[in-house]
């Protein structure tokens, strides 16, 4: 018979080790405690911490491409309106009347000069400004004192599209923050005419598991075969494929080219791109079957002739994960926003991209395209991310075993070679290591037990 | 291009410009009440057809349920309340046939996490219209649906509407389109992997 194994009173139980939150004990170099994904007060705390003190991805540009649109959304628990005022200048407003705390907005984009209260009628301009409030007479106050403005997140700034927003005014330059992870993002977007994309549609799946189980599997390499066992067989039903998809995984990943990366400030990369021969009409070859394939690839070929490998290489997945801490993930042709709801209950917003070309590089060819691109990014939500958010689920359930307490994140670790460190700190490892799991949860550790000063603005 | 290369089972040749452009225009346009049939022959048939379909999926007879279908068929679940337009926009699902014979055999792997344990449902179908169309043999049926799942210990309602586009074919009946709309379709959906 085995040894017995008896712990210590767990941590997170009321006759366990004070304080309850170390987190120098809760994230450890090869492992972390269940208790940062269960714990109710940890959650709390990430939510202004993480989501507030550090860059958060709010929205797209895309998505709000005139003055006064707007597009409703959420910086970790509070309701945000993100507009394009009369100006053009980008603003994440709270979403939160100042008279009584009622939200302004409910719908999920539109276009408004004003918001106006359904509660009691005061008014917003889309600036944040109040410009009305119905009998004022009723008040001794002077109703062009700032503190009836709406507040707005003091710091709004976007990188090539993609809109953040920090409440710390402490917080480096979004640039800054983003370090080297935009080298990733400037050849996502490059490789399309013009370098931009525009969002067209998406997926959302509610998982009830921690959001930051989305985060440790944004660049895991390790669960490929495993979790997404059934898309691969999938993939290469068909009797003459056997290369589709991520069947690169299937042998030997740990010494296949592709690697994964860490940047720092909890941002990393999984990069599968040198899996793939470096030649136009390589990506695409590898596409699974999807539907208008072989009537949109004959089209594209005919109009485009010998440009035509490159332009169907726009409608293939771009074997690449770009993971900006906390919750923007740029992977395949998608970008998905992790959106905690509870300490218990994430939602993923899996937003679908289409090429814009106004340049004409496509030669007319940019519907056909995109045609065949939505099919593709159907892919991974329907046969893939379904299979995860289960597997995430299973996990939560899982954690809630409360005298088993470590989550063991050491693949890779301590075996001399393996890991590559550069001049800049920037670490790399094979696609399979965990080691951005090590780094990010450190990461998250440092934010978590700093003091960030949060703060919101009005206009004057 | 040789006859067997155009299998739909295959390759996907017919989902085409003018299968989007017909697509959209098609379940788009719910305006028209004086397309809805007063026959009653017809009407039993369709709402027979649409209750085998539900009994087929419910009793998890996926290959059977296929077998409703003409082979170049559609099952399109919008991401946008109304359709949208699948050309610019992700769906939720947008399967062909051959995607439809993937997504039954992704199943039948026993390694589809989302499905293991399979749930079980049961749907109720009603409100069951049929408009007519321009071409005799075709039409489109919009019924409501309401099912109800049940999955690793939790149960849950889906509802929404079905629009059916049917051709009528030696006799019988064929689905070509399945439209399954969603009440809650741009929101964010638990474990979306049951074939609507």
């Amino acid at each position: 018979m085995s040894k017995l194994e008896q712990p210590p009173a767990p941590l997170g139980t009321l006759d366990g080790p004070e304080p309850r939150h170390n987190l120098d004990v809760l994230v450890q170099r090869d492992r972390v405690h269940r208790l940062i994904y269960t714990d109710p007060g940890i959650f709390q705390e990430e939510m202004t911490k993480v989501f507030g003190g550090i860059w958060v991805y709010l929205a797209h540009e895309s998505q709000i491409p005139r003055n006064d649109d707007f597009v409703t959304t959420r910086l970790g628990l509070r309701p945000i309106i993100v507009v394009r005022d009369g100006d053009g200048q980008i603003r994440a407003l709270y979403n939160r009347c100042t008279h009584r705390g009622t939200t302004l907005c409910r719908h999920d984009r539109g276009s408004a000069k004003a918001f106006q209260c359904p509660y009691h009628g005061w008014t917003f301009l889309n600036t944040g400004r109040l410009s009305g409030v119905p009998w004022p007479d009723g008040y001794a106050c002077d109703f062009k004192d700032a503190q009836f403005n709406l507040a707005q997140v003091p710091r709004v700034e976007s990188y090539r599209g993609f809109i953040f927003g920090t409440l710390n005014a402490d917080a480096p330059s979004l640039a800054q923050h983003l370090g080297a992870v935009t080298q990733p993002i400037d050849e996502w977007l490059d490789r399309h005419p013009g370098g931009r994309v525009i969002f067209s549609g998406a997926n959302r799946l509610k998982y009830l598991g921690n959001w930051k189980l989305a985060y440790d599997n944004s660049c895991d390499g390790y669960h490929v075969v495993f979790s997404h066992r059934s898309l691969l067989e999938m993939e290469n039903r068909l009797l003459d494929e056997t290369k589709k998809g991520m069947s690169f995984y299937k042998s030997k990943p740990d010494e296949a080219p592709m690697y994964c990366r860490y940047f720092g400030n909890g941002h990393h990369f999984k990069d599968k791109r040198p899996n793939v021969e470096k030649r136009p009409g390589a990506l695409w070859e590898i596409e699974g079957a999807h539907p208008g394939m072989e009537y949109y690839e004959d089209q594209i070929r005919r109009r485009l002739g010998t440009k035509a490998d490159s332009a169907l290489d726009l409608a293939a997945s771009e074997p690449v994960n770009i993971n900006v801490f906390p919750n923007l993930l740029i992977l395949g042709n998608h970008v998905q926003v992790i959106e905690p709801l509870a300490v218990g209950e994430t939602s993923l917003a899996w937003y679908g991209t289409a090429v814009v070309d106004e340049s004409g590089e496509l030669d007319g060819a940019v519907d056909a395209v995109n045609a065949l691109r939505m099919r593709t990014m159907e892919s991974f939500p329907n046969f893939g991310e379904v299979d995860d958010a289960a597997n995430f689920e299973e996990i939560q359930r899982g954690l809630a075993a409360c005298e088993d307490e470590w989550v063991y994140m050491h693949r890779g670790m301590d075996i001399p070679g393996r890991i590559k460190v550069d001049a800049n700190g920037v670490i790399t490892a094979p696609a399979t290591d965990e080691v951005f799991m090590r780094e990010y949860t450190k990461e998250w550790r440092r934010i978590m037990q700093s003091r960030p000063a949060l703060h919101v603005r009005r206009e004057p | 291009m040789a006859a067997t290369e155009r299998d739909p089972s295959r390759s996907s040749w017919y989902v085409d410009d003018a299968y989007y452009r017909r697509l959209v225009g098609d379940f788009s346009d719910w305006q028209r009440d004086e397309l809805v049939t007063t026959d009653p022959t017809l009407r039993e048939r369709c709402r027979a057809l649409l209750e085998r379909e539900a009994r087929f999926l419910d009793q998890g007879r996926f290959e059977d349920w296929l077998g409703l279908y003409a082979p170049e068929c559609l099952y399109w679940v919008p991401g946008t309340p109304g359709g949208g337009d699948p050309r610019r926009e992700v769906a939720l699902a947008f399967d062909d046939r051959r995607q439809l014979e993937g997504r039954i055999y992704r199943v039948r792997t026993g390694y589809a996490w989302s499905q293991v344990p399979q749930s079980r449902t049961v749907r109720l179908i009603s409100n069951v219209e049929v408009f007519g169309t321009d071409t005799a043999a075709v039409v489109m049926v919009r019924s409501n649906f309401m099912l109800s799942e049940f999955r690793s210990g939790e149960s849950r309602i889906l509802s929404g509407w079905y629009a059916h586009r049917i051709v009528e074919h030696d006799g019988r009946w064929q689905i070509l389109v399945k439209q399954a709309n969603l009440i809650d379709c741009d929101q964010s959906l638990r474990n979306p992997s049951i074939i609507l």
